[in-house]
C-alpha cells in the first residue's frame, strides 16, 4: 500500500483529542473558544495536507508515514482512499466553521471540548476501513449528543431508542456476517441488518424521527455537527456497498428515494426553522444514497459529487440559520421576520447556500445533481423523475424559508445585528467554495469519477461472481437477468 | 485574423459582458463595499453597450457574409470521456438567437437607464441592479444557448432573478407572497424542462440542439427523432414554456408579478421574461413538424391563453395588470403562430410586442400622474368619464364577467386541487410524526411548540 509523506491521519485524529483535554481544563469560555478555533484550523490544515499528499501519490489508497498503529497492532488502522480523501477536509471544515461562527452569547451552551472529541471521532471514522472499528467509532460518536441532551435536561428517549437500535443492528449484523460466512441465509440476514442499521443512522423514512427530535432538543451546532458529515452514508459505503447484491442496493435506493421526496414535502410544510433544515438535509442526504445505490459510474460519481456539494452547501445553510438564531432566538416559518436590512450578509449566504444545495446553475451542486439525475435516468427513468420532483420541492422550500426569515416585514432592533468578522470570513470561504466549485467543476468531477470507478472495481472484487454493476451499466434488462442468479450476500 | 476567430471573439464578448457585470456588482457587495449609484449605473451602461455592439457586429458580419449559423464552441465545461458524458458549452448565433440577444440588450439597456433614475435613492437600488445583471446574463445565455443544458442554465437564472424582483419591495408581505408564487410556478416549469432535457439525452444521446432539431440553420432544421419521441419531449418543453410565459394554466402569476417596481415589470414580465417560453418553442420548432398532435396542443394552448388574456384584461382596474394580461394575449397569439409554422412572423411579432410593451409599462405610472396633473390644472375631470347607461346583462354575460374578474378561477383551481391537498397530506404526516415521537418520549416531544420567536434577548448579542 502506498505511504503518505507524513502521518497526516494520525495527527488529525489525535490533535483534537489532546486539544479536547486542554480545552476542558480552561475555565474562561472565550479562551476555550479561541483555543478550539485554533485547534480546528490546524486540524483542517492537516487534513488538507493529507488530501494533497494523497492526490500526489496517484494511488487508490494510502496509509500514514511512521504509522504508529501499524507498528503496534501490525495492521493498517487509518487508511485513506479516493472516497475518504476529500471527506476528511470537509469534516474538518465543518467543525472549524461551526466553532468560528459560535457567537460569544452561545458559547456557554456549546461545549467546545465535546466538539473536539466529536471531531476526533469523525475523522477517525472517515479514515478507517475496518468494519468493526467503523461500527465502534459510529457507536462512540452517539455519546456526545446524548451527553448534551442530558446536560440540557431534555428527554433523550427518542434519541436513545434509535441509536441503541442502530448500534445493535450493526453489531449483530457484523457478528452474523463474520460468523456465518458459508450460510447463504445468515449472510442475507447479516446484510439486511447492516443495511437497516446504516439506513437508520442516515435517517431513512420511517426511521428518521430521531433526527428531527435531535434538532428540536440539542443545540443547533451539535445537531448540525452530528448529521451533516453523513456518517450513515459512509457506513453504507463501507459496510454495505462492497458486499450487497443489486437487489439490496435497489431496495436502499427506493427507500432513499421515498425519503427524498417525503422529506422535501415535509420541508415545505414545517413551521419551525430547525425542523425545516432537518428535512431539507434528509432529502439531500437521501438523494446521495439514491445515487450511490445506482452502482453505475455516472450515478456513483454524481452521488459522490453531491455528497461533497451538499456537505458544503448545507453546512453553510445551517450556519446561516444558526447565526440568525443566535441573534433572534428560534425562528418560526409561519410568519415573516424581515431581517434582511439588519443582516444582508447572512441573507445572501442563506440564499446562496440554499440554492447551491438544490444544484442551482453556477454553484457547486449543479453538475453533481446533473450527473446524479443522468445516472438515475440511465437505469430507471422514473427514479430520475422523482429526483427532479424532490429537487423542485426543495427549491421551493429554500426560497420560501428565505422569504419568511429575511423579508415580508421590517424588523426593528435595538442592537446592531451585523455579521461578526469570524462569520464574515466563514461566509466568504463558503462563497469561494460554492461558486468556485460551480464555475470550475471538472477537477472535482474527475476525482469523484475516479473514486466511483475504484469503488465499483472494489465491489466487483468483493463479489467475484457478480458482474451486476457492469451489466447494469450496459442495460437495465441485462441487469435484471443477472440479479436472478445473484441473490446472495457474499463476503 | 479569420472571420471565424473574429466571430468567436465577438461571441465571447457578448456572453462575458453580462457575466462581468454580475461579478462587478456582486463581488463588492459580498466584500462589504458599497458602490455608488453612479458607478453601478455606469457599469451597467458599459456592459450593456459593449454586449449590444458586439451582437450588432456579429449580425452585420452575418448579413455581409451571408453566414446564417455561427456556432461558438467553448469546449467541455465538464467531461467524463469513458462514460461519454459531456457538459458542452456551446453558443449559437443564428437568425433566431441574434435578434433575441439584441432585443435583450436593447430592452435591458432601456430599462437600466430608466431604473437608474426611477430608483434613485431607493434602499434596494444595489439589489435591483444585481438582480438585473443576473437576469441579463440569464437572458443572454438562454438566447444563445446551443445545448439544452446551457439553455437550462440561463433559464434558471432568469427564473430566480424574476422571482426575487417580484418580491423587490420586501418589507411588505404582499410582494413576497407573490414572489413565492412566481418561484413555485417557475420551479414546476423548471422540473418539466429538466425532465425534457433528460428525455432528450436519452433519445439522442446528447444535449446539443442539433441532435434534436437537425443540423440545418434555424428555421430549416429537420428533427431527427420519431413523432412519439417528439411529442413526449415537446409536451414537456411546452409545459416549461407555459410556466415561463404565464400561459394557461399558469397565468395567475402574471398580475402578481406586477408587484415589482415598474422597470422590472417592464422588462421581465411585459417584455423579455414572458417571451422566453415562446423563444424556447421557436428554438425547438422543428419538433412540431414531426408531430401533428404536438402542433395541435401548441395551437390550442396558445388560443386558450389568448382568449383568457382577452377576457381578463378587459376587467382589470389596474393599468399594470391590464398590460400584463394584454401581454398574455400576444404571447398566446405568438404561440398559435409557432404552432401554425409561421416562425418568422412569430419572431417579428415577439420583437415588436416586447418593444411596445416595455415602453407602455415604463410609461404607465407616469401617464396616470400626468392625467391627474392635467385634471388638477383644468380643475375638473377631463372628458370621457360619461358613464354608460345601465344594460341588463344575461346570465352568461354575468358568468363571463365573474370568470374574467377571477382570472378564469385558475389560481383558485390550483390552490384547491394541488396546493391544499398537497399541504394537507404532509401536515397529516407531520401530525402522525408528532404522535409517534410523543409516544416514544412519553409526553410532548416538540420543543419548538413552546418556543416563541425572539425568545432570546437581542441585547445578548451586543
Amino acid at each position: 500500500m502506498s505511504e503518505l509523506h507524513l502521518p497526516w491521519l494520525e495527527l488529525s485524529v489525535l490533535l483534537p483529542l489532546v486539544g479536547a483535554v486542554c480545552v476542558s481544563l480552561l475555565k474562561n469560555r472565550d479562551r476555550a473558544r479561541m483555543v478550539c478555533t485554533i485547534l480546528c484550523a490546524i486540524t483542517l490544515a492537516l487534513t488538507i495536507g493529507e488530501w494533497f499528499d494523497f492526490a500526489m501519490l496517484g494511488s487508490f489508497e494510502a496509509h500514514d508515514h511512521w504509522d504508529l498503529f501499524q507498528t503496534i497492532f501490525h495492521r493498517d488502522v487509518f487508511v485513506v482512499d479516493e472516497l475518504s480523501a476529500p471527506l476528511l477536509p470537509l469534516g474538518a471544515l465543518l467543525y472549524l466553521a461551526t466553532v468560528m461562527t459560535t457567537l460569544r452569547t452561545k458559547s456557554h451552551r456549546f461545549s467546545f471540548h465535546w466538539t473536539l472529541v466529536s471531531e476526533s471521532i469523525l475523522l477517525a471514522t472517515l479514515a478507517c476501513r475496518h468494519p468493526w472499528l467503523i461500527i465502534a467509532l459510529l457507536a462512540i460518536a452517539t455519546i456526545p449528543p446524548w451527553w448534551e441532551l442530558r446536560q440540557r435536561k431534555q428527554c433523550t428517549r427518542v434519541y436513545v431508542i434509535h441509536m441503541t437500535l442502530f448500534v445493535a443492528l450493526l453489531v449483530v449484523g457484523q457478528a452474523l456476517a463474520d460468523w456465518a460466512t458459508t450460510s447463504a441465509l445468515f449472510s442475507i440476514i447479516a446484510g439486511g441488518l447492516l443495511t437497516a442499521g446504516a439506513l437508520l443512522r442516515s435517517g431513512v423514512c420511517p426511521l428518521h424521527c430521531w433526527m428531527t427530535d435531535l434538532f428540536e432538543k440539542a443545540t443547533f451546532g451539535t445537531a448540525l455537527l452530528f448529521v451533516t458529515p453523513m456518517t450513515g452514508v459512509y457506513a453504507v459505503m463501507r459496510l454495505v456497498f462492497p458486499i450487497a447484491p443489486s437487489w439490496a442496493l435497489q431496495s436502499i435506493a427506493i427507500l432513499s428515494l421515498v425519503t427524498a421526496v417525503y422529506a422535501a414535502g415535509m420541508a415545505l410544510v414545517q413551521r419551525d426553522s430547525r425542523r425545516f433544515f432537518c428535512y431539507l438535509f434528509l432529502s439531500h442526504s437521501s438523494l446521495v444514497l439514491v445515487g450511490l445505490e445506482m452502482a453505475t459510474p455516472i450515478g456513483l460519481a454524481g452521488a459522490l459529487c453531491v455528497w461533497l456539494s451538499v456537505g458544503i452547501s448545507l453546512l453553510g445553510f445551517g450556519l446561516a440559520l444558526r447565526s440568525v438564531e443566535a441573534r433572534t432566538g428560534r425562528i418560526t416559518l409561519d410568519t415573516f421576520h424581515g431581517l434582511y436590512e439588519h443582516t444582508p450578509f447572512l441573507a445572501a449566504m442563506f440564499l446562496l447556500t440554499g440554492l447551491a444545495s438544490i444544484g442551482f446553475p453556477g454553484t457547486v451542486g449543479f453538475i453533481g445533481t446533473e450527473l446524479l439525475v443522468e445516472g438515475a435516468v440511465e437505469i430507471y427513468p422514473l427514479v430520475g423523475l422523482a429526483v427532479v420532483v424532490a429537487a423542485a420541492m426543495n427549491g421551493v422550500a429554500v426560497v420560501k424559508a428565505y422569504f419568511h426569515v429575511f423579508t415580508g416585514t421590517r424588523h426593528s432592533s435595538t442592537v446592531k445585528m451585523d455579521c461578526r468578522p469570524a462569520e464574515r470570513i466563514t461566509i466568504l470561504v463558503m462563497v469561494v467554495l460554492i461558486v468556485g466549485g460551480g464555475l470550475n467543476p471538472q477537477p472535482g468531477v474527475q476525482s469523484r469519477y475516479h473514486a466511483a470507478r475504484a469503488l465499483l472495481e472494489h465491489r466487483s472484487v468483493e463479489q467475484p461472481n457478480s458482474s451486476d454493476q457492469t451489466d447494469r451499466t450496459l442495460s437495465p434488462q441485462t441487469a435484471r437477468t443477472s440479479d436472478k442468479s445473484n441473490r446472495k450476500w457474499k463476503r | 485574423m479569420t472571420l471565424d476567430s473574429v466571430m468567436g471573439v465577438l461571441g465571447i464578448i457578448v456572453v462575458l459582458s453580462p457575466a462581468l457585470l454580475l461579478a462587478a456588482l456582486g463581488l463588492p457587495l459580498l466584500c462589504g463595499c458599497k458602490l455608488s449609484e453612479g458607478v453601478q449605473a455606469r457599469l451597467t451602461k458599459a456592459s450593456v453597450g459593449i454586449g449590444l455592439l458586439a451582437s450588432v457586429a456579429i449580425l452585420t458580419s452575418m448579413l455581409v457574409t451571408g453566414v446564417r449559423h455561427v456556432p461558438i464552441e467553448l469546449g467541455n465545461w465538464v467531461a467524463i470521456e469513458p462514460e461519454h458524458f459531456h457538459f458542452h458549452l456551446k453558443f449559437v448565433f443564428d437568425r433566431l438567437s441574434v435578434p433575441f440577444a439584441i432585443l435583450s440588450f436593447v430592452l435591458c439597456g432601456t430599462v437600466g437607464a430608466f431604473a437608474s433614475v426611477y430608483l434613485h435613492r431607493e434602499q434596494g437600488y444595489a439589489r435591483f441592479f444585481l438582480l438585473y445583471a443576473l437576469f441579463l446574463l440569464g437572458m443572454i445565455v438562454s438566447s444563445l444557448a446551443g445545448t439544452i443544458e446551457t439553455l437550462f442554465f440561463g433559464w434558471e437564472l432568469v427564473g430566480l432573478s424574476s422571482a426575487l424582483l417580484v418580491a423587490y419591495f420586501h418589507e411588505r408581505p404582499g410582494p413576497v407572497r407573490n414572489g413565492q408564487r412566481v418561484w413555485t410556478t417557475y420551479r414546476l416549469a423548471d422540473a418539466a424542462f429538466l425532465v425534457a432535457a433528460l428525455t432528450m439525452h436519452h433519445l439522442t444521446g446528447a444535449g446539443d440542439f442539433e441532435k434534436l432539431v437537425g443540423s440545418g440553420a434555424w428555421p430549416d432544421g429537420v428533427a431527427e427523432i420519431n413523432s412519439w419521441s417528439a411529442l413526449a419531449v415537446g409536451v414537456l418543453l411546452l409545459l416549461a414554456a407555459a410556466g415561463k410565459s404565464g400561459m394557461v394554466p399558469f397565468s395567475g402569476w402574471l398580475p402578481r408579478a406586477m408587484e415589482g417596481p415598474t422597470p422590472s415589470s417592464a422588462v421581465f414580465y411585459g417584455a423579455l421574461s414572458v417571451h422566453l417560453g415562446t423563444y424556447l418553442l421557436l428554438r425547438v420548432s422543428p419538433l412540431l413538424d414531426v408531430s401533428l398532435p404536438l402542433r395541435i396542443i401548441v395551437i390550442v394552448l396558445g388560443l386558450v391563453s389568448a382568449v383568457m388574456g382577452t377576457l381578463a384584461s378587459r376587467v382589470q382596474s389596474d393599468v399594470k395588470n391590464a398590460l400584463a394580461f394584454a401581454s398574455l394575449i400576444q404571447v398566446g397569439i405568438i404561440t398559435v403562430e409557432i404552432g401554425l409554422g409561421l416562425r418568422y412572423i412569430a419572431l417579428i411579432h415577439m420583437i415588436g410586442h416586447a418593444c411596445l410593451r416595455t415602453l407602455q409599462l415604463l410609461r404607465a405610472p407616469s401617464v396616470l400622474k400626468d392625467y391627474q396633473m392635467l385634471e388638477d390644472a383644468v380643475g375638473e375631470h377631463l372628458a370621457g368619464d360619461a358613464v354608460n347607461t345601465a344594460r341588463t346583462a344575461t346570465g352568461f354575460q354575468l358568468w363571463l364577467y365573474r370568470f374574467a374578474l377571477h382570472r378564469g378561477f385558475l389560481d383558485a383551481f390550483l390552490d384547491d386541487w394541488i396546493v391544499r391537498p398537497f399541504t394537507a397530506v404532509f401536515r397529516w404526516c407531520d401530525g402522525m410524526e408528532r404522535r409517534w415521537t410523543n409516544l416514544l418520549s412519553g409526553g410532548p416531544s416538540r420543543e419548538s411548540d413552546r418556543v416563541s420567536p425572539y425568545s432570546d434577548s437581542l441585547e445578548d448579542v451586543a
